[in-house]
């Protein structure tokens, strides 16, 4: 039983994690949680870099996330979990993207004249 | 149940000749899943980003979301996901009682993030009248975070789950697998978290 702990000792660093990976990943998330919310709530971000800010600053903690707390790296071990990862990646990007894509141009060609200047001042 | 368990570690004991992590089968598979979980959730954002407008002369989302609160919920949501990270730490050092310890730390952070969103929800829809059924935003809208706090819920049960085991049966091979699946699950849904305060509440306000 002993040595069975020891073997997963060995494996803490790499693996699983370990108290310092864990305080790294904790503080950097922290951060850019506050870096996210101050963008738009301090008002000292101009009002054309809020946008760009938030999404910068949403995909950097998912990295840290995953990075950190989810253990992804491209390592032997974790390679199957990035693949899997990566192909999920695509599979979104096509329903988001597309999504919008589809609607927005469906929006631009069956909106009536009268309709759009209504639906400009509501959205 | 116990039957159960044992049965359990018999088939890990079986693989166990293969001497490195007999539990990673069931992780990648449990991997699986979570992906499976994010083409469900990306179906909802893309649901949410296409209908963000349609506000139907209802509220929008400036005029209905609280920044401070939803700060709060993140917070919360994200020392909960610190403080699993320091259970599997102590799992995997083989100390139980911190382990449970840190799982009921957890348990408290979640249970207060869910509280808050229950709080939210009946805010909105009792004082703003702002329910799911004003406009396909807030439909959007509940939909959305509705299915992120109803995993948050399904996780704080599970939590409940794995202290009792962690309590009754020990650290076996089992309940380590078992909880390394739940850690996966619960730092995702931190993950999902950080996309909908982003898109969400951060682009709702603009």
């Amino acid at each position: 039983m002993s040595s069975q702990h020891g073997h997963s000792d060995a494996h803490a660093h790499n693996a699983h994690g370990s108290l310092k990976s864990y305080t790294v990943g904790f503080a950097l998330s922290l951060i850019l949680t506050v870096l996210s919310f101050g963008c738009v709530m301090s008002g000292a971000v101009p009002q054309h870099l809020i946008a760009p800010g938030i999404v910068v600053f949403c995909i950097a903690q998912l990295l840290v996330q995953l990075a950190f707390f989810l253990h992804m790296s491209a390592a032997p071990g974790q390679r199957d979990n990035l693949s899997i990862g990566v192909f999920t990646l695509l599979i979104i990007a096509i329903v988001v993207v597309g999504s919008l894509w589809v609607m927005h141009n469906m929006n631009m060609y069956m909106m009536h004249p009268v309709m759009q200047s209504s639906s400009s001042s509501i959205g | 149940m116990t039957a159960i368990t044992a049965n359990h570690g018999a088939v890990a004991h079986g693989g166990a000749h293969e001497h490195h992590d007999d539990g990673s089968k069931t992780l990648l598979g449990f991997w699986i899943y979570l992906m499976s979980d994010c083409l469900i959730f990306s179906g909802l954002f893309a649901t949410f980003a296409v209908l963000g407008h349609a506000t139907a002369g209802g509220p929008t989302g400036k005029e209905l979301f609280d920044l401070k609160f939803v700060f709060g919920e993140t917070m919360l949501l994200l020392i909960s996901s610190f403080t699993f990270g320091l259970a599997m730490l102590n799992m995997h050092a083989g100390k139980r009682s911190k382990v449970i310890t840190w799982l009921f730390v957890t348990f408290l952070f979640g249970a207060g993030f869910v509280g808050m969103e229950v709080y939210e929800f009946h805010h909105l829809i009792v004082f703003e009248n702002a329910g799911p059924d004003r406009s396909a935003f807030l439909s959007a809208y509940f939909g959305l975070v509705g299915t992120h706090g109803l995993h948050v819920s399904s996780g704080l049960l599970w939590l409940v789950v794995m202290m009792l085991q962690v309590g009754k049966f020990g650290l076996t091979d089992a309940v380590q697998r078992r909880l390394s699946c739940l850690s996966l699950f619960w730092h995702f849904l931190d993950l999902v978290w950080i996309c909908v305060f982003s898109f969400v509440y951060l682009f709702g306000v603009l």
